[in-house]
């Protein structure tokens, strides 16, 4: 028989091994139900997850996937560390992306240099104002942010769809769900000639660092903790958690914003009907892949990037269908959250029947 | 390995010549510890055995391996003479076994028959149940209306329903944890006369508890653990409370210093007309609160829990605010009521709760940063809204040192401390920042005797040096050992001040119970003196 024995510390190894250990299980299983479709399950996860790296193309479009997990994530693992459950970043990646984007479209004639920063901050606003809503409802009506989040995140879209097919509609589009491409001036730089790795890469890497040292050395960062940890502690030590719930959710919202801004300004260059292949629900799972922490945030964007390139290419390839991406994502969470348990607890063998007449 | 025996007592009813229940060799390890090791004891039928120990002696993994909570790696358990396994608590029900738990578990808006049928193994008729409680009850002297809603019963009362639903099912032995640390000393004797009555019927009763003069009054033999080991027995009737935690702790006792005449400077925390609706829903309202504590000058406040501690607590903390009234909490003259806690801080007050684990500390958080979250201010471990890595750890070093917190270093969690050693790091924190006022909620709650009288001496040691400091506690003991006046709460209101010295343990007893006018008409009633100053309907 198999038991679980709770451990008197938490282990620290298991708290690094237990992603490696999912993602050893999730590519198992994925082996598993390639074979039961009838691929070969070797060639199949190589070309999932080998393949679409195998050249330094491949490369530059994994980092033009993970830039805006990465930066969503970081914000979102925030509120996650002070039970604040912000499960709308996709409506605030929407937000951001019109907000910044009808900038753009407003001055699309423009030159100026200035232009592409306004955008970024306006994304942020956006962002940050999408995610000002639930904190609004929880703070003051005790709504649960999870779902209002997740709702809002359905009127973002929406919204998009609207202003791209009425409005917002490029008049000289031939009546396409589009607005106009955007100017030279609002698109970002690229930051290697020939890909599509722009400046949001770069501006990832230090949302990074800017969250690690938030995270782990400010006292704002320890505030967080204190809150989520222990929310009785936070109160009596005067650390307010209203404040922690709109601090987390204008910072996630904000970053939210600002990866959606990236999409539009930089892959797409256009405001579209469709802007983001659920980035911001991936990012949940990036957040948690990555332990909450940045730096495990930052590898935990390039596996999930993987998972959306791999996925593309079994399409084309294997002529597998594109559900077999969320498929890939929904496992790894699974694993993940189901390999957390050894945290917390180690497996035992043997029955407790037997243990007890040992005498 | 010493094998206490029930000959101290003239109780072996049974002649059969089996203990109730005997305990040979039990060793139970957990990752890291061997809770018990070796353990062998032996109770008689009709015994009162009393198991002592400090926290982390060992006693509830032992009481867990008897009710079948765990499984003993080595070791047999015996009863009536036959070695048997049990396999879980429903087995031990079967048995015989009755445990009373410290904590209850009690649905507050069910009914008292209800809360028992819950409990009862096979659920039958009602009425049947209802009958057989009436007659329990009336056996033992337990008077509860089995109609009456949870939340309106007192503590003791509560109690009373979990020992209704052990006797309900004919125990043969009777476990209770800690079961006095929420009654008045007049519920106290209650119980022990119920305990007394079922030890007269055969029942054996192993009895927990850390407080020696109880277990003087009630107990025949008693079984010393350490460190997981047997340490020896003795008879508790002819020892005194202090040999028996010499013996508990493997060293001598020193009584607190209290110093010489103790003079007080001005009024440093005053309290006046202070009332505050409870957050909880049956919480305990604070009712025209008002106290005074001078500068060097500790005051004790005594009462049952739920009657308004909590709340007083956090009101004195800073964790519910008063934005309407801010005179009526003054820090050295200055209206705090409206503060929040960490205004309250900086002015030089300092708060030290009842809960360590979640409330005083981040459990899963290291010792240098559990320094860090009441101290970043006072004691300047945060610049430019940074953490200074260094100063941090060093205070948390301090506090370590100072206060011999047993354990790996700053780094430790301090989730892994035990209650004692994180009770001392959590006074040594607001300790060494110097506070003009200290406010204390159950400052030795289930602490070893050791660190128990280490913090009773800091905390005399700071009042020395001009703190006002206030201690709110359920244990009588604490507060004469260490208190200049007491005040008692009850039903969210404030007794009178009263000088330790002119006070006795009865009055406090009294007070405790609601009756607030010692002179006046109100007389308690005979079996029913229950707290909130509540008198059965039944």
């Amino acid at each position: 028989m198999i038991r679980l024995e709770p451990r008197r510390q938490h282990s620290q190894a298991m708290v690094y091994l237990s992603p490696v250990l999912a993602i050893i299980m999730t590519l198992v299983v994925g082996g598993i139900i390639f074979a039961f479709m009838g691929k070969n399950p070797f060639d199949a996860l190589y070309t999932f997850f080998i393949l679409p790296i195998n050249n330094s193309y491949g490369i530059s479009e994994l980092l033009v996937k993970a830039t805006p997990l990465v930066i969503i994530a970081i914000g979102l693992a925030m509120g996650f560390r002070a039970n604040v459950w912000n499960i709308g970043a996709e409506g605030q990646l929407t937000m951001g992306a019109i907000f910044g984007g009808g900038l753009a479209l407003y001055f699309y004639d423009s030159t100026s240099v200035f232009l592409l920063p306004a955008m970024m901050v306006l994304g942020a606003i956006g962002g940050a104002f999408w995610g000002a809503i639930p904190a609004l409802l929880r703070t003051r009506f005790n709504a649960n942010e999870i779902l209002t989040s997740l709702m809002l995140t359905y009127v973002a879209t929406l919204f998009l769809s609207f202003l791209v097919h009425g409005p917002w509609r490029n008049p000289e589009g031939f009546n396409f769900p589009e607005s106009r491409p955007f100017p030279d001036a609002g698109l970002l730089p690229m930051i290697f000639d020939g890909t599509r790795v722009h400046l949001g890469t770069a501006i990832a890497v230090f949302v990074v660092l800017a969250g690690w040292l938030l995270l782990s050395k400010s006292v704002i960062g320890f505030q967080l903790r204190v809150v989520g940890k222990a929310p009785q502690a936070a109160r009596h030590v005067g650390f307010r958690q209203k404040r922690m719930v709109w601090f987390t959710l204008l910072l996630s919202g904000g970053l939210s914003g600002l990866a959606g801004l990236f999409e539009v300004a930089g892959p797409i260059g256009q405001l579209q009907s469709s802007i983001s292949p659920g980035y911001g629900f991936t990012a949940i799972i990036v957040a948690f892949l990555g332990r909450l922490h940045p730096v495990g945030i930052l590898f935990g964007g390039l596996i999930m990037a993987l998972t959306y390139l791999g996925g593309e290419l079994a399409q084309m390839t294997l002529q597998l269908p594109n559900a077999v991406t969320g498929l890939f994502q929904g496992i790894l969470l699974f694993f993940l959250l189901a390999c957390d348990v050894l945290t917390k607890y180690r497996v035992r063998f043997g029955s407790i029947a037997a243990k007890g007449r040992t005498a | 390995m010493t094998s206490i025996t029930g000959d101290t007592g003239a109780e072996t009813m049974t002649g059969a010549g089996h203990a109730q229940l005997e305990v040979r060799g039990v060793t139970k390890a957990f990752p890291g510890c061997l809770a018990n090791d070796d353990i062998s004891f032996r109770i008689e039928p009709g015994e009162i055995h009393a198991l002592l120990g400090e926290n982390g002696a060992g006693k509830s993994t032992l009481v867990k391996i008897i009710y079948g909570v765990l499984q003993a790696d080595e070791g047999d358990v015996l009863w009536e003479g036959k070695p048997v396994t049990i396999q879980s608590p429903h087995d031990a029900r079967e048995m015989g076994v009755g445990l009373v738990f410290q904590h209850f578990s009690l649905f507050e808006t069910m009914t008292v028959l209800e809360n028992i049928a819950l409990a009862m193994n096979d659920v039958r008729d009602m009425n049947v149940l209802r009958k057989q409680v009436v007659e329990v009850e009336k056996t033992y002297g337990l008077p509860l209306d089995p109609d009456r809603h949870v939340y309106t019963l007192s503590v003791g009362e509560r109690q009373r329903i979990e020992i209704v639903r052990c006797l309900l099912q004919n125990p043969k032995l009777l476990i209770l944890d800690e079961p006095t640390s929420v009654l008045t000393p007049q519920e106290v004797e209650k119980l022990f006369e119920t305990l007394r009555r079922l030890s007269a019927e055969g029942c054996a009763i192993l009895y927990i508890s850390h407080k020696l003069h109880e277990v003087k009054a009630l107990c025949q033999t008693a079984t010393v653990l350490r460190g997981g080991k047997v340490v020896g027995g003795c008879d508790p009737r002819e020892e005194t409370a202090k040999s028996m935690a010499e013996m508990m702790i493997g060293q001598k006792l020193t009584a607190p210093d209290r110093g010489g005449d103790r003079t007080f400077g001005d009024v440093r925390l005053d309290v006046s007309g202070l009332s505050l609706a409870s957050e909880e829903q049956f919480g305990t309202d604070l009712k025209d609160v008002n106290l005074t504590v001078r500068g060097g000058e500790i005051l004790g406040v005594a009462g049952v829990a739920g009657n308004g501690q909590n709340e007083l607590f956090q009101a004195l903390a800073g964790e519910t605010e008063q934005f309407g009234a801010p005179d009526t909490i003054k820090i050295d003259g200055t209206s705090v009521a409206h503060f929040g806690p960490r205004r309250r801080r900086r002015l030089g007050a300092a708060f030290v709760p009842e809960e360590r684990n979640g409330h005083g500390a981040v459990p899963d958080m290291s010792l240098s940063e559990n320094g860090f979250l009441t101290a970043f201010r006072r004691m300047a471990l945060a610049a430019n809204g940074l953490i200074r890595e260094v100063p941090t750890r060093s205070f948390a070093d301090n506090i370590i040192k100072t206060f011999d917190v047993r354990t790996t270093g700053s780094g430790a969690e301090a989730g892994s401390l035990s209650g004692g050693n994180l009770q001392k790091f959590i006074v040594g924190r607001e300790i060494l920042q110097d506070p003009g006022v200290l406010v204390i909620s159950q400052p030795t709650w289930g602490v070893d005797a050791g660190a128990a009288s280490a913090i009773h001496q800091a905390l005399l040691d700071l009042a020395a040096k001009g703190t006002a400091v206030l201690v709110i506690s359920q244990d009588l003991d604490e507060i004469f050992a260490i208190c200049d006046s007491v005040v008692v709460m009850a039903e969210g209101k404030l007794s009178k001040p009263r000088p330790m010295a002119d006070v006795t343990i009865e009055e406090i007893g009294l007070l405790m119970g609601g009756l607030h006018d010692l002179d006046g008409t109100a007389t308690p009633a005979n079996d029913t003196l229950t707290t909130g100053g509540r008198v059965d309907q039944a």
